[in-house]
């Protein structure tokens, strides 16, 4: 195959340590970041949703509405690929603890939020999108593989894509389990050409299996404790003018990904 | 697009093992369903459950991805030769060139909710139940990619119960971007208390079996099922029936009610067809979604009767399997391509008393009639909608 190559218009970066994508830049720097107060804020949902919604709606629209900001494109339009590992692990402990203890009394509300295309599936509804949408997961590959299947779909359509990828932190017993020790999203907007708000370029190729691409502190730390956090490698590259990364897109099979800055 | 060979294909429901079951069941016009027996302490509702999937233990190399889900993946493999189907398309391309696409609402969450019944005194999860591999939403996936030794692109697709209709569309993609040579795509949920006692939250169980399209319809059945299809470009498999277009929207409505007018159904279908270059008078048959939820089928039986012509026969058959959920997509793509390879519509079983809002379109019962071009609609929680389009070999639009 032929490398796919898309452009990015817009990046989007959530965690308790970076409020965006230039604190990602200022870390990398070495100086201070700015850091998030609280929750992340997700101002596209109307208050009272963002009041009641699970934290993993939360970051996915937050790093979602960041990108899109950037990219200066309508929301409604993109067509959407949200992936996650382990979903909302907060959800996902209430529900098994209420099933193993009461499981008459499961709240119909979180049992519809604990559908992994709920952060897709709100996001949709708060921009007012009836473009194809996704949710999809692979494990600690579900960054490349998501930006597999994103560019696939911007070059299959030829239409732009909004990509998240983001894991909430563990929760309960299920904690020790998915070994997510604390939040992290991230997003990006792809297009199949070279428009004016492009910042960089990519050049996606399959390979067989390789190992992630090494990381200095605290990068390397954040990458391990969240499933999502194999994106780091690619972000920490668009803060630079060109360079080559590799993630896992399979349990067998690497996505190399070489980047020019075109902005 | 350039239409693909679905060069094998199979399911497992509790119509039965492998598609002569399927076959059977859907021309003795008789329910699979039957009293829920599921869960410690079962609601009063009917269900659509496989048997014998507790006799049917995983083989002892794939001990470590024991769970349920994973064990109806299994059985649904052997059957109608599929396994050797993908071997030998494995052989001819090579691992890498295969893609492993498969939707899943449930995954293995089966296996988290025993785990969080039998937590160890100190609160954690007992030894038996430490395996992270199977509380994931990718459970399904990478097991059956570790089964079956695939090393291409490997994804979970979950949204819900339009999950294992997707999948066609992104391998679609991936074969005409020709990252891949071929793919599995398909999908397994099974049951759960999650889903048992979640839909029974949302007062969405029906407490007999689901009535798809009756006027005094009341809720859904649930079920479980497992199916697998294995696409190729064409001249691969030229005598096989083919995927001619796939089609997928959002409602941006709601997250557990469907569009009222069905706008993101309607775009799903239009998209299909224009995908597949299709009129709708040149639609045969129409696997509705047709879930016995109120909201649903008015959507549906309405979206039918403002595109299609008397002609084009339409029914869900969820009356035999109850609603599979994740699985719906690729079970009823694979009832869709059924009837295409035996002529046979489907009897919309369970409508005893049809809805006024249902069209002359409905088959309320069994029709022998050739079918050239069948849909199969598939939509989910999160307004998340899916349309497939299949036809014989050798149609052409």
């Amino acid at each position: 195959m032929s490398a796919l190559r898309v452009y990015v218009e817009g990046i989007g970066v959530w965690s308790p340590q970076l409020a965006d994508f230039a604190a990602l830049g200022r870390v990398l720097a070495g100086a201070t970041p700015n850091q998030p107060t609280g929750r992340p804020g997700a101002t596209v949902l109307p208050a009272n949703e963002r009041r009641r919604a699970p934290q993993s709606v939360l970051l996915a629209v937050e790093v979602a509405q960041q990108a899109v900001a950037m990219s200066g494109r309508e929301a409604a339009t993109l067509q959407c690929v949200f992936a996650s590992a382990d979903g909302d692990q907060a959800t996902t402990d209430y529900m098994c603890m209420t099933l193993a203890q009461t499981p008459t009394e499961l709240s119909p509300t979180r049992f519809h939020n604990s559908v992994h295309n709920a952060p897709v599936g709100y996001w949709t509804i708060a921009v007012g999108c009836h473009a194809a949408s996704t949710a999809v997961a692979a494990q600690r590959a579900s960054f490349g593989a998501g930006l597999l299947e994103a560019a696939s779909q911007v070059l299959g359509e030829q239409q732009p894509v909004l990509l998240v990828c983001s894991d909430t932190a563990g929760a309960g017993p299920l904690r020790e389990v998915t070994g997510c020790q604390q939040a992290f999203g991230c997003a990006l907007v792809l297009a199949p050409d070279r428009g004016a708000a492009a910042m960089a370029r990519l050049e996606l190729q399959l390979t067989p299996a390789c190992p992630d691409t090494p990381l200095d502190e605290p990068l390397a730390t954040w990458r391990a404790n969240n499933a999502s956090g194999p994106a780091l490698a690619l972000l920490a590259l668009l803060t630079r003018s060109a360079g080559r990364c590799q993630v896992a897109a399979a349990a067998k099979l690497g996505l190399q990904i070489d980047m020019e800055s075109v902005g | 697009m350039t239409p693909l060979a679905i060069a094998a294909y199979t399911a497992t429901s509790a119509m039965g093992r492998g598609l002569r079951a399927h076959l059977d069941t859907l021309r003795s016009e008789r329910t699979a369903l039957r009293a829920n027996d599921f869960s410690r302490v079962p609601l009063a509702c009917w269900i659509g459950r496989v048997a014998g999937v507790e006799d049917a233990p995983l083989p002892p190399a794939h001990s470590a991805w024991e769970c349920r889900n994973n064990r109806l993946a299994w059985l649904g493999l052997q059957q109608d030769d599929f396994l050797a189907h993908v071997l030998a398309a494995r052989a001819r391309y090579g691992a890498q060139r295969i893609a492993l696409l498969l939707g899943t609402s449930t995954a293995s969450i089966g296996a988290t909710e025993e785990a969080y019944r039998t937590l160890d005194a100190d609160g954690g999860f007992a030894d038996a139940m430490l395996r992270p591999a199977i509380h994931a939403p990718h459970s399904l996936s990478a097991f059956v990619a570790a089964a079956l030794e695939l090393e291409g692109p490997c994804l979970t697709i979950s949204t819900a119960c339009s999950s294992s209709a997707k999948v066609f569309a992104s391998a679609e993609r991936m074969l005409r971007l020709g990252l891949v040579d071929a793919a599995v795509v398909g999908g397994v949920d099974t049951l759960c208390d999650s889903v048992l006692f979640g839909f029974n939250a949302l007062e969405l169980v029906a407490p007999a079996p689901c009535r798809p399209f009756d006027a005094a319809r009341d809720g859904i059945s649930i079920g479980e099922a497992a199916g697998f299809a294995l696409l190729e470009r064409i001249d691969a498999a030229p005598e096989a029936p083919r995927l001619l277009g796939c089609g997928e929207a959002s409602d941006a409505h709601h997250m557990s009610t469907p569009h009222p007018a069905g706008l993101g159904a309607e775009l799903a279908l239009r998209a299909a067809l224009t995908q597949a270059a299709l009129q709708p008078e040149q639609v045969d048959y129409i696997n509705l979604h047709g879930t016995a939820t109120s909201k649903n089928d008015a959507v549906e039986a309405a979206l039918v009767g403002r595109v299609f012509p008397a002609g084009t026969r339409a029914s869900s058959s969820k009356g035999y399997t109850g609603h599979t959920l994740g699985a719906a997509g690729i079970l009823e793509a694979a009832i869709a391509l059924l009837a295409i390879e035996h002529e046979l519509i489907p009897g919309n079983l369970g409508g005893s008393t049809p809805d006024p809002a249902c069209g002359p379109q409905f088959a309320w019962h069994n029709e022998q009639r050739r079918v050239e071009v069948a849909l199969s609609n598939s939509f989910g929680f999160g307004g998340n909608n899916a349309c497939l389009a299949f036809a014989r070999a050798g149609f052409t639009a």
